[in-house]
């Protein structure tokens, strides 16, 4: 608590969550341990599951008691034996499509609309806007049977890619990052272009493309998580096997297959790996993009 | 010459501009999000609530079929479906665990991470991972640390439930809470330290200077200064926990066992797709949207007004 006031003495190092008594160093550092303790045994609780998804993957027998959190009698069999239940490679590539299809779609149209609803004028603005807020709010499970219905029954766009990344195409809190990016630069930078004769055509081209890479690279990481990670959707939208995602791919192994291998966890939990490995690394790489724009939609959505 | 006849051409571009605003082409910039809009939400929805008054079903596609207007015959039927109500009751476990838990443990971690702490960067992305990681690769952890011969029964021994805790009537719900529970968190850890940051330190100072301890600084300070972010944290588990899916499908074997885990959202998908009764399906899905709203309402009434 006092930790805001403690951000002046940096100095002393190992500062205190404690208030009021300013107590001699050792019992300064016995607090600090006090409040590092809980931290670790939090840490420990979110990042055990992943150290465990590791090790089991890599488990040559079936071990799921306490024995498989030892990291002995290792071998890869089991991303051969996940390989072989459900084509890693095809359902990657399907993953990747889906995804690249939406970051596509999101970059494109995205960046047109955050750059219109923040830095051109025109009648209706505010009321695009607030429409969107209002729209947004609406949750995808009430939406889902309908969606179904037109995506699949209406435009016959079951087992396709383009199904399964229609209602994804434009990611909402990516224009949220578009718009909030336009919105900070000077109108003038535009103005100035505009003076010169410049078409927004090239305006958008030679002036804003250039200066948003900053806000493309963070819309495009908020944009990778949603379609990478996505199971209901696809699951909903894809039956045949040959389309289907790794999230989908991995979701009708555990269901169906799984407890039919000779090593089911190692076999699970080596598919779990490849899906939450490309995450898991952008998240490490970009750590500060996420959390900001994660914290910004939360604050304003 | 030239200059004569272009001025009522400049009059006429001005009263465009009156009209339409500065840059015209800004509805065409916008245009692609506002068809997908129209397209993924507005038209869904209205569909949605209109398909829920009737009683709607797939047929072949072009196929001339009678689909009967119901009125609130589907609401009615919904509300007197046994399955309906294990998934409200589950939902209202499932909130009660999830809830409290949520804001506790959230914005104890976040009171700790506020400020000069070693390690703060590896902390604050330790909890943060989950919540990015693909649910259907998490709960296949969870499912080998749960499941009857897994790491955690194991280590409880006779202690652990009987059945184990994924397949017991009993636990199965409480399973599927704490792991949506462990999943967000790192998530709301992130909205409460940014609250924090905006707590002004004199408060702080002031407390000490009145011979406030740590709880009771924490109590009279940060308590109801993060209020605003706790209105946030409680709305959206709340919106996010009414519409768990994946976790019964996949944890507890499609909501089971016996029905016991089962969850509105994987209603909808069983009447609705599986078992071809739309109609019935986004009845209930209007009402799960009217009960989130209650819901969220009656929190944040309650939560504004201390």
């Amino acid at each position: 608590m006092a930790a805001i006031v403690d951000r002046d003495r940096r100095a002393v190092g190992l500062t205190t969550s404690a208030g009021g008594r300013p107590g001699p160093g050792e019992g300064r550092a016995w607090r600090g341990l006090g409040r590092l303790l809980p931290l670790l045994a939090g840490a420990v609780l979110f990042v055990f599951p992943f150290y465990y998804m590791v090790v089991l993957s890599l488990k040559q027998r079936p071990e799921v008691g306490p024995a498989g959190v030892v990291p002995v009698g290792l071998s890869l069999r089991n991303y051969a034996d996940i390989d072989q239940a459900i084509d890693l490679g095809r359902s990657l590539v399907n993953s990747a499509i889906f995804t690249g299809g939406v970051l596509f779609c999101t970059v494109v149209f995205g960046l047109l609309a955050g750059y219109a609803l923040a830095q051109l004028h025109w009648r209706g603005r505010e009321v695009v806007f607030y429409a969107m807020l209002l729209l947004l709010a609406l949750p995808f499970q009430l939406l889902l049977i309908p969606l179904y219905v037109l995506v699949a029954r209406d435009f016959g766009l079951a087992d396709s890619y383009l199904g399964m990344v229609l209602p994804f195409a434009l990611n909402s809190a990516a224009i949220f990052i578009f718009r909030q990016f336009f919105l900070q630069l000077p109108r003038e930078l535009f103005e100035a272009a505009r003076l010169d004769g410049a078409s927004e055509l090239r305006i958008l081209a030679t002036v804003v493309v250039p200066l948003s890479r900053p806000a493309i690279v963070t819309a495009m990481l908020v944009t990778f998580i949603g379609p990478w990670n996505e199971f209901l959707w696809p699951f909903l939208i894809t039956k045949q096997a040959a389309l289907q995602p790794l999230a989908v791919a991995l979701a009708n192994f555990m269901s169906n297959v799984m407890q039919r291998e000779p090593n089911p966890a190692g076999a699970l939990m080596a598919g779990a790996v490849v899906l939450a490995a490309p995450v898991v690394i952008l998240f490490l790489f970009f750590q500060r993009q996420f959390v900001e724009s994660s914290v910004g939609s939360g604050l304003k959505g | 010459m030239a200059a004569v006849t272009s001025a009522p051409g400049r009059g006429r571009r001005r009263q465009l501009r009156v009209r339409v605003g500065e840059h015209p082409i800004g509805y065409l910039f916008v245009l692609p999000y506002v068809v997908f809009l129209a397209a993924v939400y507005a038209y869904p929805f209205a569909f949605s609530v209109y398909m829920s008054f009737y009683d709607w079903f797939f047929a072949a596609p072009g196929a001339e079929v009678e689909r009967p207007f119901v009125g609130l015959g589907n609401y009615a039927a919904a509300l007197a479906d046994p399955l309906v109500h294990v998934a409200i009751r589950n939902v209202a476990i499932f909130l009660a665990i999830n809830v409290p838990i949520t804001v506790v443990l959230s914005l104890a971690l976040a009171a700790a991470l506020n400020g000069v702490v070693p390690l703060r960067a590896f902390f604050r992305g330790a909890y943060f991972v989950p919540y990015v990681t693909a649910s259907v690769a998490v709960v296949g952890v969870w499912y080998w640390l749960f499941s009857g011969y897994g790491l955690v029964a194991r280590l409880l021994g006779p202690l652990a439930p009987n059945p184990p805790f994924l397949v017991n009537p009993r636990w199965a719900i409480v399973m599927i809470a704490l792991y949506v529970t462990w999943k967000q968190l790192g998530f709301y850890v992130l909205l409460y330290l940014a609250a924090l940051q905006n707590i002004p330190r004199e408060l702080y100072e002031a407390a000490r200077v009145d011979g406030a301890g740590w709880w009771r600084s924490f109590l009279a300070v940060t308590v109801p200064g993060v209020r605003p972010a706790t209105v946030l944290v409680v709305i959206l588990a709340v919106v996010v926990g009414a519409n768990f899916f994946t976790e019964p499908y996949l944890l507890t074997g499609g909501g089971g066992p016996d029905n016991q885990s089962i969850s509105p959202v994987l209603l909808i998908y069983r009447y609705g797709i599986e078992q071809n009764h739309p109609g019935y399906a986004a009845a209930i899905g209007v009402l799960l949207v009217v009960g989130v709203l209650a819901v969220s309402a009656v929190h944040r009434f309650v939560l504004e007004r201390e």
